[in-house]
């Protein structure tokens, strides 16, 4: 079982995102260590790319910080590197940036994604119709790829995508972007329900920001929280205290996804 | 099944919420637009005719052709219903948006050009319509902003990155994102994932479709060569199409040299905007072709005095025909296009759109290729909206020519 299987055998569990070097290397390394600290088992790291068609405000403006902050994906495997974080990585990037890295492409980028202890990948413009290439080379190696499932994927689609996932699936909780999000929508229950006979776990994602969506995420029987948006959006406030932030506010997540928890077993 | 690619080009780099609406779409493309069902087809064409002006002359210029000792012909898209060959495809997709059911339409526009076709379009077939545009482009194409809001669009600023081309296709593809259900995206060129590529040189290709016609009854055989300006790539794959399958016809799309391409710099800009020439293969808006980009894969600003042509992309399918040596890329930069521009509108009474002026600018300085003794130019469009930046821009870069003078001395 890979890495990402082992996380989720504990238990739901919450995948904070942020993005790579925003606004710095270093601040990243400590916000990561926060956020395991808050509870989190799986981090997602974005690398940011400069057309980011499938996010919100918040993380687009996170992604112009970090690049103009001088990231890049060799600066990026070299912050995994670094991290040295006990819970698995996943990079979060588009295609375009996975294409054009290193000497053969994709596959440079895979071998040094692997090499650097990146655990998954998620690639948003990435439809399991364009992910042959990057499949046969991901394949027999230790690392994931995890595809999105969205709520206007039916059930053939389902079928097509669960076959080639990996890791885990991201179930995005809401049509449009990333952003947050107070409620829990309707669209999640029916994406859970259509995906309920596949044995991989499910995380959801897409605007999740308190501790009663979480709880109710994992009413519904959800595996996973991903939340990004809530988490971006205190780095960019800056404040002097954002490492204690953003460890109370995973901290807040993992209690709700307890409270879910409780409330199954009941 | 139509491939979604042209060889290694095209595909579908698309968020899975989009998907189905791709599939949707694609299925809508192949019954209505390739199988004429319900006669779509017929309906197109005498909607283009009727509310559009079609066809469109091709006429000869008569002191160019003496100018440069070939016969110039003009195939006349500056004459279409809104100055520019943009109709095709905005009347073509706004009525397959209603054959499909849909309600509301979102479009991107660089120039202006493709968001007043489709606010025409759309107020023409009874359709809600909403067009995201850069605000630097908002800024320097104001009279085709009050023309899609006159014909009842809602046009929305777009505010992140260089405000032009490239950050209102993302900014649409983020609103069709939320609102596929309802919602068909108009993109303005061949460019995007399959099948908007395809279904966008299908509509224009009505251009080559009459010229080719128009040429062999006017000189009874087929031009040497066909030229015309490429961003997007929507008029010059229209302009080539039909002669695609003509081994003798020369196809030249000329791209925005700006600067000049020498003038590429390390970091995030490019001093132009020529994909074809200097662009490295990647994928960009759901599609992978030939792309201006950094070294990491970030794509960078690109340059033009013309809006329509200032894009860091270009449609898959002009990528591939030049990789198969079909199409013929070359450069024409910001201050020959302005001298072509005042070229056309002193010579033969027309104003061209700066756009086209890059086309016409090639035939100048007649670089590389023989052009032969029978050339096309696609007039893509009318240059009325670009009048003040051609005034400013002359000034600002000290363009010598007698129109400048005229009108400095004026001044």
């Amino acid at each position: 079982m890979s890495r990402i299987g082992v996380a989720f055998g504990e238990g739901p569990i919450l995948i904070p995102y942020i993005t790579a070097g925003d606004p710095s290397q270093e601040s990243t390394i400590e916000y990561v260590e926060a956020l395991v600290k808050g509870g989190a088992k799986i981090i997602e790291l974005g690398l940011p790319f400069s057309e980011p068609i499938a996010d919100g405000p918040i993380i687009q403006e996170a992604i112009n910080r970090s690049l103009e902050a001088g990231m890049n994906p060799k600066k990026f495997f070299e912050l995994v590197s670094l991290m040295n974080c006990n819970v698995p990585v996943v990079v979060m990037t588009y295609y375009n940036i996975i294409y054009q890295y290193g000497e053969v492409p994709v596959e440079s980028f895979v071998t040094d994604a692997i090499k650097h202890g990146v655990d998954g990948m998620i690639i948003p413009d990435l439809p399991v119709e364009e992910a042959e290439e990057i499949l046969k080379i991901c394949e027999g190696r230790e690392i994931d790829l995890i595809f999105i499932v969205a709520p206007t994927t039916r059930d053939q689609r389902i079928e097509k995508i669960m076959g080639k996932i990996s890791g885990f699936v991201y179930v995005q909780a809401r049509l449009g972007i990333t952003g947050v999000q107070k409620d829990v929508s309707q669209s999640t229950y029916e994406s859970l329900e259509r995906l309920k006979g596949y044995d991989i776990p499910k995380a959801v994602g897409f605007g999740v920001s308190n501790a009663n969506q979480a709880a109710e995420i994992v009413r519904s029987g959800a595996d996973g929280v991903i939340a990004g948006s809530v988490f971006v959006d205190i780095i960019q406030r800056g404040d002097a205290n954002a490492v204690q932030l953003l460890e109370d506010k995973a901290r807040e997540l993992v209690r709700g996804i307890d409270e879910g928890i409780e409330n199954n077993k009941s | 099944m139509i491939s979604t690619k042209f060889g290694k080009y095209g595909g579908q780099y698309v968020p899975e919420v989009l998907m189905p609406a791709i599939s949707e779409l694609t299925f809508a493309y192949e019954e209505y637009v390739t199988k004429n069902k319900d006669g779509f087809m017929d309906d197109f064409f005498t909607r283009l005719k009727d509310f559009g002006g079609r066809p469109t002359p091709l006429y000869k210029a008569e002191r160019l052709s003496e100018r440069y000792g070939r016969e110039i012909y003009l195939k006349r898209e500056d004459l279409l219903h809104g100055g520019a060959h943009k109709l095709n495809n905005a009347l073509g997709q706004c009525l397959l948006a209603k054959y499909m059911g849909k309600e509301r339409i979102i479009a991107e526009t660089g120039a202006g050009q493709h968001g007043t076709a489709t606010a025409m379009a759309a107020s023409y077939l009874g359709l809600d319509c909403e067009i995201y545009m850069g605000k630097k482009d908002i800024n320097r194409q104001r009279l085709n902003v009050f023309r899609m809001e006159i014909n009842g669009a809602r046009v929305n600023p777009v505010e992140r990155g260089s405000g032009t081309l490239k950050e209102a296709i993302n900014e649409t593809m983020r609103d069709w994102s939320k609102s596929v259900d309802t919602t068909h995206y108009v993109i303005g060129s061949v460019v995007g994932p399959h099948p908007f590529p395809k279904m966008v040189r299908d509509f224009q290709s009505v251009i080559s479709q009459e010229a080719r016609e128009q040429i062999q009854t006017e000189v009874g055989r087929l031009p040497d060569s066909v030229v015309a300006c490429a961003g997007g790539g929507s008029n010059a794959m229209g302009a080539f199409y039909n002669f695609l399958q003509d081994e003798g016809v020369k196809l030249i799309a000329v791209e925005a040299g700006g600067k000049g391409i020498e003038s590429v710099s390390e970091s995030k800009i490019a001093h132009h905007s020529a994909s074809l020439v200097a662009g490295r293969e990647g994928v960009l808006h759901g599609a992978r072709t030939k792309i201006l980009q950094d070294r990491d894969g970030q794509i960078v600003e690109s340059h033009s005095i013309s809006a329509g042509l200032d894009y860091a992309g270009v449609g898959p399918e002009l990528a591939y025909l030049v990789d198969e040596g079909q199409i013929i890329p070359e450069i024409v930069k910001d201050e020959e296009a302005i001298k072509a521009f005042f070229l056309l509108s002193e010579m033969e009474g027309i104003i061209p759109a700066l756009e086209t002026s890059h086309a016409l600018g090639y035939l100048e300085n007649q670089m590389g290729e023989d052009l032969g003794e029978i050339v096309i130019v696609n007039l893509s469009g009318r240059g009325d909206k670009d009048v003040e930046t051609v005034i400013e821009e002359s000034h600002r870069l000290g363009v010598k020519h007698q129109t400048m003078e005229r009108i400095e001395r004026r001044i």
